[in-house]
């Protein structure tokens, strides 16, 4: 075992964590700025947070353990998906234990807790939240997994780290199917993130809310934990993102010089990443509900395509 | 094992593979678009593309006539015959959305089952040709396929025939990529006949809309007189 791996491992943790808030008030600020409104401090998430820490939490009597466990599984599934994700290095103590595969299943337990604490208070919002959330999930999971099957097949392997590595370091080559699971993988992680065309983050209107309609019912640290766990959510596919189109500058050893580089980069990529991401919400507006299976088809039609042009155009006769 | 062999095709080939793959996604995209005009950009783009990889097979290759196709293909498929359509539908004043006969899902569904097809056609076809750009045949019979289906579950008389110009796209394309095109000849008389189908088109777009007070084709079929 390498002790620069370990410490990369955990230097990436506490990145992550400490960033993410930090990525969706940058987000935030960007948005308001394309809109015209005079936009809210950088740092606003954080004081949020700080603000729903030291908030006593209130819970509706007939809420069982389960409302009380979920947002520590959520925000413990998330913080794990972000340390599994190689931003600033593809040496990691945690590579070995945690595939492309397993990252989709670790977003999918958080779905799944996220969903079931929404039904368990009962109001009928809550419950309505989680069935949408069920719907988008059922619909980007099979694209999402088909991403990370386009990028395995060219890479010949599951793990996160190989694929970056290959991506990162082997000689210049384009190629059209990573162009394809690319805005399969943006129109996923839109979906994934409850962001505007599927769903609005800022929504203070119960009938169109998706995300937020499933925690209406959380207070104080409990809803700073989903908060907090949902940046990370942003932090990681953002992270995904980057690893996966746009390797260049993640070192594959776990030097301190590489890492602080490399954790220069990242920030400069998220800040870029976040712009795109206001812009893209800026210029496109909520789709109906019933429109959702459609987006989402189109993205899972297009990692199709990603393998399909990856074994014609790239795998050779 | 892949990209090792990937790496034994050079830029220009990778950059051709890249605009093949960007012709199947505009083509997909039309396949999905409910609006005329967003239909006729999408279009235009699939014109940039073509011209861009003419323009490139035409340069590692050598070949001169190429160069005029390419030349063909900008001033054609992306100034005149956008223009054009865009001035037939403020002739027409219809910014409809399209109707499908399919709804949008189904038809997406089918293009894939179309792709996996022309793929396995397309496989042996290329080990014939030797051209650098053999792999993308697949993809440009693929496209053709696709325009195909456009054509089918539209029920405009516009989209038709945006679907009709990109199939004539598609075919450019494979001609590019199976033998570095065409003889001049060929190629100069399926540009003008592309051009002059468009302009009598256009005079059937009036005509039907005249007798039929909309540019639904299936009123057509009603008519006993024809």
């Amino acid at each position: 075992m390498n002790v620069y791996a370990l410490f990369a491992q955990l230097l990436e943790l506490v990145i992550a964590l400490l960033l993410a808030p930090l990525l969706t008030g940058w987000v935030n600020q960007c948005r308001a700025w394309l809109q015209n409104r005079s936009a809210p401090p950088l740092l606003q998430t954080y004081y949020t947070l700080s603000k729903l820490f030291h908030k006593d939490v209130l819970i509706a009597h007939n809420a069982s353990s389960l409302f009380r466990a979920a947002p520590y599984i959520i925000f413990a599934c998330m913080a794990l998906a972000s340390a599994i994700v190689p931003t600033l290095s593809t040496e990691l103590i945690f590579a070995p234990a945690a595939d492309a595969i397993a990252l989709v299943g670790l977003f999918a337990l958080a779905r799944v807790f996220i969903a079931l604490a929404g039904m368990d208070v009962g109001t009928s919002f809550g419950s309505m939240g989680s069935r949408r959330e069920m719907l988008v999930g059922f619909l980007a999971e099979p694209a999402l997994l088909m991403v990370f099957f386009t990028a395995s097949l060219i890479s010949q392997s599951t793990s996160l780290s190989t694929i970056v590595d290959t991506l990162a370091h082997s000689e210049f080559a384009i190629y059209p199917s990573l162009a394809f699971a690319g805005v399969a993988f943006t129109m996923v992680s839109l979906a994934e993130n409850a962001r505007v065309p599927i769903d609005n983050p800022t929504t203070h209107l119960e009938l169109t809310m998706i995300h937020e309609a499933m925690i209406l019912e959380y207070s104080g640290r409990h809803l700073a934990l989903i908060e907090w766990a949902s940046s990370l959510k942003l932090f990681a596919y953002s992270c995904l993102g980057l690893a996966l189109f746009f390797p260049f500058g993640i070192p594959a050893t776990a030097e301190p010089a590489a890492l602080s580089f490399a954790l220069v980069i990242l920030v400069v990529k998220l800040a870029m990443g976040g712009a795109a991401l206001a812009l893209i919400e800026t210029l496109n507006a909520k789709l109906r509900i019933f429109r959702a299976p459609e987006f989402l088809g189109t993205a899972f039609l297009l990692a199709v395509l990603a393998m399909l042009v990856h074994l014609l155009l790239e795998a050779g006769p | 094992m892949s990209t090792a062999l990937l790496h034994t095709v050079p830029l220009s080939g990778q950059v051709i593979n890249l605009c093949a793959a960007l012709m199947l996604l505009l083509g997909f995209a039309m396949l999905a678009q409910r609006r005329v005009l967003s239909l006729i950009n999408l279009f235009m783009l699939q014109g940039v593309v073509l011209f861009a990889s003419t323009l490139i097979v035409a340069l590692t290759t050598k070949q001169s006539h190429l160069l005029y196709s390419a030349g063909l293909t900008l001033v054609l498929k992306v100034f005149a015959l956008p223009y054009i359509l865009h001035r037939l539908i403020r002739k027409l004043s219809v910014k409809w959305d399209v109707e499908t006969l399919l709804n949008i899902p189904t038809t997406m569904l089918v293009g894939i089952g179309l792709v996996v097809i022309a793929f396995n056609v397309a496989q042996p076809i290329s080990q014939l040709s030797g051209t650098i750009t053999r792999a993308t045949i697949g993809i440009a019979l693929a496209c053709v396929l696709l325009s195909f289906l456009m054509m089918i579950t539209r029920s405009k008389a516009v989209p038709q025939v945006i679907a009709f110009l990109a199939m004539e796209n598609a075919l450019f394309f494979a001609a590019t990529s199976a033998t570095y095109g065409m003889p001049m000849v060929v190629e100069l008389g399926i540009a003008l006949d592309v051009m002059v189908g468009m302009v009598i088109l256009g005079v059937f777009f009036f005509h039907i809309r005249q007798q039929f007070d909309s540019l639904d084709i299936r009123h057509m079929e009603r008519s006993k007189d024809a």
